[in-house]
């Protein structure tokens, strides 16, 4: 099949998990990377050294191992900064995760003086395909300060209907925020475009990159983005950290997120002045050997190559969508074009609820994720209450497609279907 | 595999499911809740309606899964013109059933199609599901309670 990375059969090795068997023996077919990745035995190793080792807190320490603990954390900074292009590697913050990340970033607009402030009148812009992670925290702001959440609407095939978006974004929007794939209907939004008009009108663009960052070259630079997020789990690096970049000027002019120690310049009981980016935005010890597993992850999947990656997701979505096509009552919520979209697909089958769809595939030893994902209004937009999600990476074979079609098959029989 | 899936997916489930009892609102009714699963979006509307001391109607309407229909269902059958001090102690049994990680044996003089969900209390991640109507049932029969007393 082309597009498939070539040494797929050394990659799955490279995952410890993809070798055990479940429940009965039979064997793992993980279809549920969107929903978190996979971890690499270089990422689990990288963790376990640096514990075994080179454990200490960082930035405080003044002996051998805190400058070793120091500099592995540093070292990931470095690592994902490249791995994003970001120009600077002070413009990379470490957070817990992108939820982490997004209410930072509404929570400090909140606190904003000057350009940046929203308040009453104002408007912030997002999408109605957005997780519930980049739509809660917005319309805590707009509520708090008297602003006004607008969004994007979808078109029937899963598209941003972009053709108001003149009206939409206008004089009064501070804030557009947008997913740059979405997480349920796969679909791969342009972010330049809508970056490009955000900025005529002087508005700041905030993407979501959680499901873009695993499987798409990121370069924020070219994204047109200010800020930019994603998660270290999806990107086969651990949960509890993830990374938040800001263009400079964006992150100076905001003010600080949580007080407390390392966010500093200096503290008096009157008053306390911040440290400069990122640790401004980093208070307290970080998720040390979280942050070090993330430099060793986003490194592994620079080796294999993300365009390499972006190829083999985009060949096993396209032979996804076609072995579904098959299965009757099936269907696909978002775009039937591969190259349209990420590898997360939701699907409904009549006739069975997703919860039963997914109980059915995980007797056979296949790992989906059915429910509303996160996305709740998306759901509602297509009429449907819940769905079942496959979702696949790079260490996905087209033999685990043809396992989850079959299931599929069995799951109809089980319920009696036609 | 299979067997494991049919202790899930008792026959008894299956025809509650696709026929489903007592399903839709009716009125008269004392109180009215909305329950939703956050995890999986379940969600029920029901209604109770309670005279002297009887449960005398339960009507709901519910999307979601085979085991949150089917238990909304039997759930009707069960509760429907008992005593509500019956209903209150049915509603335990389930209850502990369905918290008994499948250790609990259960009475079948007293749980009737009930029994079926034994199956459910070993998969942790659906006795939410199985429980969500038996809740909002609980729930409005307590408001109701509480209003005229």
């Amino acid at each position: 099949m082309k597009g498939l990375l070539p040494d797929l059969e050394v990659i799955r090795k490279d995952f410890p998990i993809l070798s055990r068997s479940l429940a009965g023996g039979q064997p793992l077919v993980y279809l549920d990377s969107a929903n978190t990745s996979q971890k690499p035995q270089v990422v689990i190793d990288t963790m376990v050294d640096h514990l075994e080792r080179h454990n200490a807190n960082i930035a405080r320490a003044m002996h051998q191992l805190g400058a070793e603990s120091t500099e592995a954390f540093e070292n990931a900074r470095d690592k994902v900064a490249a791995f994003i292009n970001a120009p600077s590697r002070d413009e990379v913050i470490f957070t817990k995760n992108i939820s982490e990340g997004l209410n930072l970033v509404a929570n400090t607009l909140a606190w904003a003086r000057g350009p940046l402030a929203v308040g009453e009148g104002d408007e912030v812009v997002i999408t109605e395909m957005e997780h519930h992670s980049n739509i809660v925290p917005w319309q805590l702001l707009t509520e708090r300060k008297g602003a006004t959440l607008r969004w994007f609407g979808l078109t029937d095939d899963g598209h941003l209907d972009l053709s108001n978006i003149d009206e939409l974004i206008n004089e009064r929007t501070k804030v557009v925020s947008l997913t740059w794939i979405s997480n349920m209907l796969g679909t791969v939004n342009p972010v330049a475009e809508i970056a490009r008009k955000a900025h005529e009108v002087g508005a700041i663009v905030v993407v979501d990159a959680a499901q873009a960052a695993p499987q798409i070259p990121v370069d924020v630079v070219a994204s047109g983005a200010d800020i930019v997020g994603f998660t270290g789990h999806k990107v086969v690096g651990p949960t509890g950290i993830g990374a938040l970049w800001g263009k400079r000027e964006v992150l100076d002019a905001l003010p600080p997120f949580l007080g407390g120690g390392e966010m500093i310049e200096t503290v008096a009981m009157e008053r306390s002045t911040y440290a400069g980016i990122p640790h401004k935005f980093e208070a307290g010890t970080p998720p040390i050997v979280e942050a070090v597993g993330l430099g060793a992850a986003v490194d592994y999947l620079s080796h294999v190559g993300m365009e390499n990656i972006h190829a083999h997701e985009q060949a096993v979505t396209a032979y996804a969508l076609e072995g579904l096509a098959t299965v009757p009552g099936l269907t696909v919520l978002g775009p039937l074009d591969a190259t349209q979209r990420g590898g997360a697909i939701s699907f409904e089958i009549e006739g069975v609820h997703p919860h039963d769809v997914a109980q059915v595939l995980d007797s056979r030893g296949i790992a989906v994720r059915a429910g509303h994902h996160c996305a709740k209004p998306a759901h509602a937009r297509y009429g449907v209450q819940s769905s079942t999600r496959m979702s696949s990476y790079l260490y996905t074979t087209p033999a685990e497609i043809d396992a989850l079609v079959e299931g599929l098959e069995y799951t109809r029989s089980y319920f009696k279907l036609g | 595999m299979s067997a494991e899936l049919d202790s899930l997916y008792q026959e008894i489930i299956l025809d509650h499911y696709k026929n489903p009892r007592h399903g839709g609102l009716r009125d008269p009714y004392e109180a009215e809740v909305h329950h939703v699963n956050p995890t999986c979006g379940d969600e029920v509307t029901l209604r109770v309606h309670l005279t002297d001391g009887m449960v005398e109607d339960v009507s709901y309407d519910a999307v979601g899964c085979s085991i949150s229909q089917a238990s909304a269902s039997v759930l009707t059958e069960l509760v429907i013109g008992k005593k509500i001090d019956d209903a209150m102690a049915i509603h335990e049994d389930f209850l502990t059933l369905m918290q008994g990680r499948g250790a609990v044996e259960p009475d079948e003089d007293v749980l009737e199609d009930a029994i079926a969900f034994a199956g459910v209390a070993k998969f942790p991640a659906r006795v939410k599901c199985a429980l969500l109507s038996w809740m909002a049932w609980k729930d409005a029969t307590v408001q109701t309670l509480e209003e005229t007393s």
